[in-house]
């Protein structure tokens, strides 16, 4: 077949970068070339329109061990342990095909993780989907939620936390975003450098199949269509017992005694074989020769070109040490795994892959990885989206509050997850201390005193009015959900959802979003080790609003210090750490009771966030907190209720509230101003807590007690907790069971 | 006391199980491959929870053909105690150790959730740590856990006092919201009629700490420890060390 740019053009591939791909090799590259070309200059695997914008983050710091450039970032977490962790989206295939779609994005992010030799032990995950009672959402809620707990529960690790939110700008775009945290000793890191010319590339996991060709070019890296039904043969299929033997095999050539073996290990994720051999003979500053011929393949006929690009899942490459080939198939074949050599390190820096003994790529690598395309693209500021200023005086406050607050409770956005964490497997692995429904999932740090707190967090809503605050008060809250577990932030992980960067506005959103990242994190001192930049969610020309999904991971010191969302006993104090502020600006109030997103965004001072946060840690260090909660969407009516609701095992407890007016009572109750904590104590520590506040510059104030079986606020609120227990707890079930099965 | 659990390739509780048995109450445990052909010199034997095999067909019907199981078949035969926990159960049901069958739950769907189980039996080799009428607070994690059977089968499990666990509230009353999966009778767990193999859904294993999931899933192990004549009043290993090693 002669190549073209035509032919280029069906891969994905731009004529100006085709032009390029034949002045570099001075030739017009092999069908398998250009194959490997397309994927490796896809928008996924190169980060060609994101990559010199991200340059700017801060990525380093005493804990780090390993910033960005590898399968996933290390953070010291002392004891000579560290934590990696990612989080990476599979946005696209879970909408073609929710199931599988989110079960390959668990399966791709565990296999990041346990490629650096940590052995996986919670998974997250932020979800987005369209509005309720679009009629394709619960189908697309049940394959997600079922294919992400499938998958989870099957390999043994246990889901412990995220989010889960419905809004009408991802109707036609869902986001599945999936965050694995594992753990290894600090000094065992394995990293995927091919070094040492000679050494053999060993191919270990699942046959190569047809499966998830072009996943990563035109399945992640284009915007979707009508025709995108027909992409799902794009989507992989996983099969988590597989990688359960992966996992463990793995793990094992990984152990002290075997790991004199391996010099290099990277998993086949995004365009498979193709990344993964040009990414580490990049990394080594090496080439590699392989015999496609070699690998191990579940069908007769599959071509070099497919063998190539195939996503097939549960696959990993290896480079190990010249006669170590039997014990590392030894190793595999106890799992009962294949293990094959299927080439060798070479001084080249090319790849080179015959088939069949005819050479079919030869390739040299730097224009594959390092020197691939970058692109500043064009931004521009959009027209306003936010349609003016809001006017309080236009806006009619509720008649009754008890009313407005049961709704607020029973909204989608807000409601409770049991129906969703429920089908996760939260306890498998032994470590969870908190199960989803606080503020952050606990696990304990093993054969440490010290646990580990996660969250992911992300307000679309403010994102879309302004990216760049949106972005900084995402990455506040997730501090504030760490706090709030009495963790102190040590390091942040991220997953960047925009529209397409050809977009001139969509470009901008972007800039602001990882402008907004970068001060934010230099605030809090948290550094991102890890993340992944989805571009293209949009459809026939309609993006979903920017979503900066910000995850976040936090240490204590001391894990019996953990604290919970939850009132714990009556007779404690009621306390707000914060100051109410008179806003309503794209609340979910304003969206629920009247059908409204605008007035700007709440405003935030990153400088009191941190006094906040470190009061809030100091605090649960020493053991002053009952029960600490961030006030976030639904403002202070909804976090009050939740502090009295939430518990799994405490019978509901009412409280008995007054606040400080001054202003609009909706505004009081349900204004999602940032920097506020709900706090309970013991009266007698009262007085310490307020010794902290005052350390700290943290206004402070009782705003009532923990009593009865009734919360009341002022003369506003007075609802009975059972009611409000159960129109949260039955909400999302009662939404799903009325919306189509498919 | 020695103790066996079984590594089939999928076991997902082995490792915590062995946690709870080694570190938590001191005992000696013998990681078991299921490749492996003896179970000799053993006292009890653990059937983990997990997917053994990708339990692609029915749960637990491949594991049952392991070549561990023919051990553990002869060792239950000759009166050694087995204990099966959700995917072990259903290995056990498969074997043919325990009567019956476990379905796909009543909702069709994994559910993970604390539940309330009541001791139906305590004059047992798993459950002597207990009091009839005892309500236990143990988590369950499992998408096949409806218990069914015959009723043949169901009045001979009553009238030879096999019931040991059933789904309840936390005040011990059985209802319909308290059954988690549509097990028959509320079924949570049976033994055999000799009374050396036990199967559960519920993982006790999963509640051995306060910190992770509470205590009550102690009593099981510790009865199992005293019915060896093992010293089950006092754990080996101070409960109250601070040193938390996960496995």
């Amino acid at each position: 077949m002669k190549i073209t740019a035509d032919i280029a053009l069906q891969h994905g591939l731009s004529a100006e970068e085709y032009e390029r791909i034949e002045s570099t090799l001075g030739r017009a590259p092999t069908l398998e070339e250009l194959g490997v070309f397309s994927v490796m200059w896809s928008e996924h695997c190169s980060y060609k329109s994101s990559r010199i914008h991200l340059r700017g983050l801060p990525t380093t710091g005493p804990r780090v061990l390993q910033g960005p450039g590898e399968n996933a970032g290390a953070i010291d977490v002392g004891d000579g342990l560290a934590v990696v962790f990612k989080i990476e989206s599979h946005n696209h295939p879970s909408f073609v095909e929710p199931f599988q779609g989110a079960a390959t994005g668990v399966g791709g992010i565990l296999r990041d993780i346990f490629t650096m030799g940590a052995r996986p032990i919670a998974n997250l995950n932020s979800l987005r989907f369209g509005a309720i009672d679009h009629p394709r959402t619960g189908f697309l809620v049940r394959g997600v939620v079922g294919g992400i707990g499938h998958y989870g529960n099957c390999i043994g690790v246990p889901t412990v936390g995220g989010e889960v939110s419905f809004d009408p700008g991802y109707d036609h775009n869902i986001l599945v975003n999936a965050f694995t945290l594992g753990v290894v000793k600090a000094d065992r890191i394995f990293r995927a450098r091919a070094t040492g010319v000679g050494n053999p590339v060993m191919y270990v996991g699942s046959r190569t199949g047809r499966d998830g060709i072009h996943g990563a070019s035109l399945l992640a890296s284009a915007e979707f269509d009508a025709e995108s039904e027909s992409k799902r043969p794009t989507v992989q299929v996983g099969d988590p017992f597989t990688e359960k033997l992966l996992l463990e095999a793995c793990l094992e050539l990984m152990s002290p005694e075997l790991s004199h073996h391996l010099v290099a290990i990277q998993d086949m994720g995004a365009a498979g074989l193709t990344s993964s051999s040009t990414e580490m003979a990049a990394r080594g500053g090496t080439g590699l020769d392989l015999d496609l011929s070699l690998v191990p393949l579940r069908e007769s006929g599959v071509t070099p070109y497919e063998i190539l690009l195939s996503e097939s899942q549960e696959r990993m490459l290896l480079v190990v040490h010249q006669g170590s080939e039997d014990a590392v198939r030894a190793i595999f074949s106890k799992w009962d795994l294949e293990a094959a050599v299927i080439g060798k390190v070479t001084d080249t820096k090319r790849l080179r892959c015959t088939f069949d003994g005819k050479l079919v790529v030869d390739l040299p690598i730097e224009p594959l990885t390092d020197d691939a395309p970058a692109y500043d693209r064009p931004a521009a500021e959009p027209h306003a989206s936010d349609d003016g200023k809001l006017n309080f005086k236009d806006l009619p406050e509720p008649t009754d509050y008890n009313q407005t607050l049961l709704r607020l409770m029973e909204s989608p956005n807000l409601c409770s997850r049991e129906w969703v964490y429920r089908q996760y497997d939260t306890y498998v692995g032994g470590g969870t201390i908190v199960r989803p429904g606080s503020d952050a999932a606990v696990v304990r740090l093993p054969g440490t005193e010290k646990a580990i707190a996660m969250t992911v967090d992300c307000n679309s809503r403010l994102c879309l009015v302004d990216p760049y605050v949106g972005t900084v008060s995402a990455v506040a809250e997730a501090a504030r959900n760490l706090a709030a577990s009495g963790a102190e932030p040590i390091g942040v992980t991220n997953c960047l959802n925009f529209g397409s960067p050809e977009k001139p506005e969509v470009m901008w959103q972007f800039q602001q979003a990882v402008a907004g990242l970068r001060d934010a994190c230099l605030a809090f001192g948290t550094p991102v080790i890890s993340g992944n930049v989805s571009f293209y969610n949009e459809t026939e020309g309609r993006s979903i609003p920017p979503t900066p999904v910000i995850g976040m991971v936090g240490l204590l010191e001391d894990a019996s210090q953990h604290v919970t969302q939850w009132f714990k006993s009556e007779g404690d104090a009621v306390v707000l750490l914060g100051r109410n502020r008179e806003e309503l600006g794209s609340s979910e109030y304003l969206a629920v009771v009247h059908h409204q997103v605008r007035g700007g965004v709440p405003w935030i001072d990153l400088e009191i966030e941190r006094r906040l946060i470190r009061a809030v840690v100091a605090s649960a260090r020493e053991g002053l907190l009952r029960s600490a909660h961030d006030v976030a969407e639904g403002g202070l009516a909804v976090a009050l209720a939740e502090c009295c609701i939430t518990s799994e095992t405490i019978a509901p407890l009412g409280a008995r509230i007054e606040l400080e007016g001054g202003f609009r009572p909706d505004a009081l109750l349900f204004g999602e101003s940032h920097a506020r904590m709900i706090v309970s104590v013991r009266r007698r520590h009262l007085t310490r807590l307020r010794e902290i506040a005052r350390r700290e510059d943290v206004p402070i104030s009782v705003i009532g007690e923990v009593r009865g079986k009734v919360l009341e606020i002022g003369d506003l609120v007075g609802v009975d907790v059972a009611t409000l227990r159960e129109c949260w707890r039955s909400a999302l079930t009662k939404a799903l069971a009325g919306s189509a099965a498919a | 006391m020695r103790w066996g659990v079984i590594t089939f390739p999928g076991s997902n509780d082995d490792a915590q199980t062995a946690f709870v048995l080694e570190r938590l109450l001191g005992e000696s445990v013998v990681r078991l491959w299921h490749k492996d052909e003896s179970v000799d010199g053993l006292d009890c034997v653990v059937l983990p929870g997990g997917f053994s095999y990708g339990d692609y067909l029915r749960c637990g019907a491949v594991a049952r053909l392991s070549p561990i199981m023919r051990a553990v078949e002869a060792f239950a035969q000759g009166g050694g105690m087995v204990l099966g926990i959700c995917n072990g159960f259903q290995i056990l049901c498969e074997a043919g150790l325990l009567p019956g069958a476990l379905i796909r739950n009543r909702e069709l769907g994994f559910s993970c959730r604390r539940v309330h189980v009541r001791v139906e039996e305590a004059d047992t080799l798993f459950t002597n740590r207990c009091r009839r009428g005892d309500v236990l607070d143990i988590p369950i994690k499992h998408g096949e856990g409806c218990y069914i059977a015959d009723d043949a089968t169901l009045r001979s499990l009553e009238a030879g006092r096999q019931i040991v666990l059933r789904y309840t509230d936390a005040e011990g009353r059985v209802t319909p919201e308290a059954n988690p999966n549509g097990s028959l009778g509320a079924i949570a767990g049976i033994r055999n009629a000799r009374g050396n193999v036990f199967g559960l859904m519920p993982h006790p294993e999963h509640a051995c700490e306060w910190l992770v999931g509470g205590e009550d899933g102690r009593k099981i192990f510790l009865s199992i420890i005293a019915a060896r004549g093992g010293s089950a009043e006092t754990p080996a290993v101070p409960t109250s060390s601070k040193v938390l090693s996960g496995p």
